[in-house]
């Protein structure tokens, strides 16, 4: 049963923020891996950009328009994996995964991203959340195409 | 059409406990269902309905010989004669049972789509169109060479009708319009918009699926050729739709499945096909679903259309009078003409996010595109959030919607200006 309490943990105060004042949010021109992500059930679209220099993440950035949980969860990402090895990037989105769907994985420290597993309680946000990631695993394998939460 | 906010009619007074469903809590609320426009609650009689069938009637129809497919076969006949009745077709071959709005488009495109459109006709849609009135004129416009043209929406949410006149012409087969939008709320006046086809000589499809349950319709007096809806947001059963067509129209067009049920006789070399309306019902369709449609149709035709239709009236004028006094709300759809849906954006906040807060009080709404992406685009939107009224809500129901988002307006910070 959600109440007021898993509102709060939903929409907590970091998620506002980036959601009114999103980090890294801007096209970049030089960037070596764009992917576009898409969720069809509420029309959130967002185009990621990375550059990748001796497999780390030299920098990223993302454009694009959805709710609160989605732009801020992009935010954050964003925020997260800046200067990061692709391999612990990859890493880290399979642990966001388990994180927002299921359990919180033993012996991971989230830090800020703390604040997304909030959305476990709210099934169909979990799309919502995930949506950056699974853009950026396409971004950095170059699956080259749209990628989509269902 | 705007009638003045008038007190709840009598026939409309705690209609709510008809209706098993809306007497559950949700998150430990009462259960504000606001979201009719995609699909209705059901009444007692309308569940009863199908499970007396299944319990007392089962069997196939159209076949045996034995008492129950007789009483079952009798049925669905007295189901489609009530439908006939409650649009008032002229005659009982004119109603084809389809699984919904999306299969009755989808039978009209294909069978008298492709028997009848060739390069270079003109398929005549508006921009406010569900993308079931879309998608199927697309695929069957690629199989034929034919070209779909749109009629322009306003910014206030109607179609631009001398963009339709001058859009009409020698090439313009079939004009496709929605009654009422789905995601606007917006009246069509497709009195004038069939009378205006016919006189370009060109065939008419009203998408009927926000129509039915908020206004009377007369298909004879409307003159239109196609009129479908689905019966779930009638209070029926899922899985249940109607094609109206006129019986010249259906009788010439050639059979779109085929199957058992839809046959005369049928050898290896050549089949012959039954008459309309089986010859576009192949396969065991949905009986039970068409007698739940009837009990549905009964049950409103109990009530009435006209006192329905001013109930959802007084709640739409209150609705948005309400809406309007909280701070950064944009309406979207502001037709001089609206049934029973209030679209809208919340500055700030996004559609999903609204949605997922006013659940939490147990209200519930519809957030996204309403399947009629061309329409948001319109309006430079990626959604809104919409309330959609049906015969059960109340004033008590709008008043948490805005206490909703009232809350919503307060949670992210917004709307202190008020």
């Amino acid at each position: 049963m959600m109440g007021n309490q898993d509102l709060r943990e939903l929409y907590q105060e970091v998620i506002f923020d980036h959601n009114r004042n999103p980090r890294n949010f801007h096209p970049m021109d030089d960037a070596d891996r764009v992917a576009d992500g898409h969720n069809p059930l509420c029309g959130d679209l967002l185009t990621v950009f990375v550059k990748v220099k001796d497999d780390r993440v030299e920098d990223i950035s993302f454009v694009g328009q959805g709710c609160a949980i989605s732009t801020a969860s992009a935010s954050l990402m964003t925020e997260a994996v800046k200067g990061m090895p692709l391999s612990e990037v990859e890493a880290l989105f399979n642990d966001m995964h388990l994180m927002l769907t299921e359990t919180h994985p033993e012996g991971r420290d989230f830090g800020k991203l703390e604040v997304l597993s909030g959305v476990r309680e709210f099934p169909v946000r979990v799309k919502c959340a995930s949506l950056a990631w699974h853009t950026l695993h396409n971004a950095i394998t170059q699956a080259g195409e749209t990628a989509k939460t269902e | 059409m705007n009638a003045p906010c008038v007190s709840v009619s009598a026939p409309l007074l705690n209609r709510g406990t008809d209706f098993p469903v809306l007497q559950r809590p949700v998150r430990g609320r009462r259960l504000v269902y606001l979201d009719n426009g995609a699909t209705t609650q059901k009444p007692a009689c309308v569940i009863q309905a199908e499970a007396d069938f299944y319990s007392q009637s089962n069997a196939n129809i159209h076949r045996g010989v034995h008492v129950l497919s007789q009483v079952a076969t009798d049925m669905y006949d007295q189901a489609r004669e009530g439908v006939r009745a409650f649009i008032n077709a002229e005659r009982v071959e004119e109603i084809v049972f389809t699984s919904g709005t999306t299969q009755a488009i989808n039978l009209v495109a294909y069978s008298w789509g492709l028997a009848n459109l060739s390069e270079g006709d003109e398929i005549l849609l508006t921009g406010m169109e569900h993308h079931s009135n879309i998608v199927p004129w697309q695929l069957v416009a690629r199989q034929t060479g034919a070209v779909i043209k749109v009629v322009p929406v306003t910014d206030r949410g109607e179609l631009d009708m001398d963009a339709y006149r001058a859009l009409l012409g020698p090439r313009t087969r079939l004009v496709g319009v929605v009654h009422v939008s789905n995601a606007l709320g917006t009246v069509n006046p497709i009195g004038e918009i069939i009378a205006l086809a016919k006189q370009a000589g060109a065939k008419v499809l009203i998408d009927g699926a926000q129509a039915v349950a908020h206004t009377p319709v007369d298909v004879q007096d409307l003159g239109c050729d196609f009129y479908v809806f689905s019966g779930h947001k009638l209070y029926g059963p899922t899985g249940t739709g109607v094609l109206y067509g006129r019986y010249d129209l259906l009788d010439a067009m050639p059979p779109w499945l085929g199957g058992g049920d839809m046959i005369h006789t049928v050898s290896f070399e050549e089949s012959t096909y039954a008459p309309v309306p089986q010859k576009f019902e192949a396969g065991t369709p949905n009986i039970a679903g068409a007698i739940g449609l009837h009990a549905a149709i009964r049950y409103v035709q109990g009530i009435g259309l006209d006192a329905i239709a001013a109930h959802e009236q007084a709640l739409l004028d209150y609705a948005t009078a309400q809406v309007n006094t909280l701070p950064g709300i944009r309406i979207i759809g502001e037709a001089a003409d609206k049934a029973g849906i209030l679209s809208f954006v919340v500055e700030g906040i996004h559609p999903h996010d609204l949605g997922t807060i006013l659940d939490n009080e147990g209200v519930a709404i519809r957030a996204g595109h309403h399947c009629a992406m061309p329409l948001m685009t319109h309006f430079g939107l990626p959604g809104t959030a919409r309330a959609s009224f049906a015969l059960y809500n109340s004033m008590d129901d709008i008043d948490a919607l805005v206490n909703g988002l009232r809350k919503a307006q307060q949670l992210f910070g917004t709307g202190q200006h008020a």
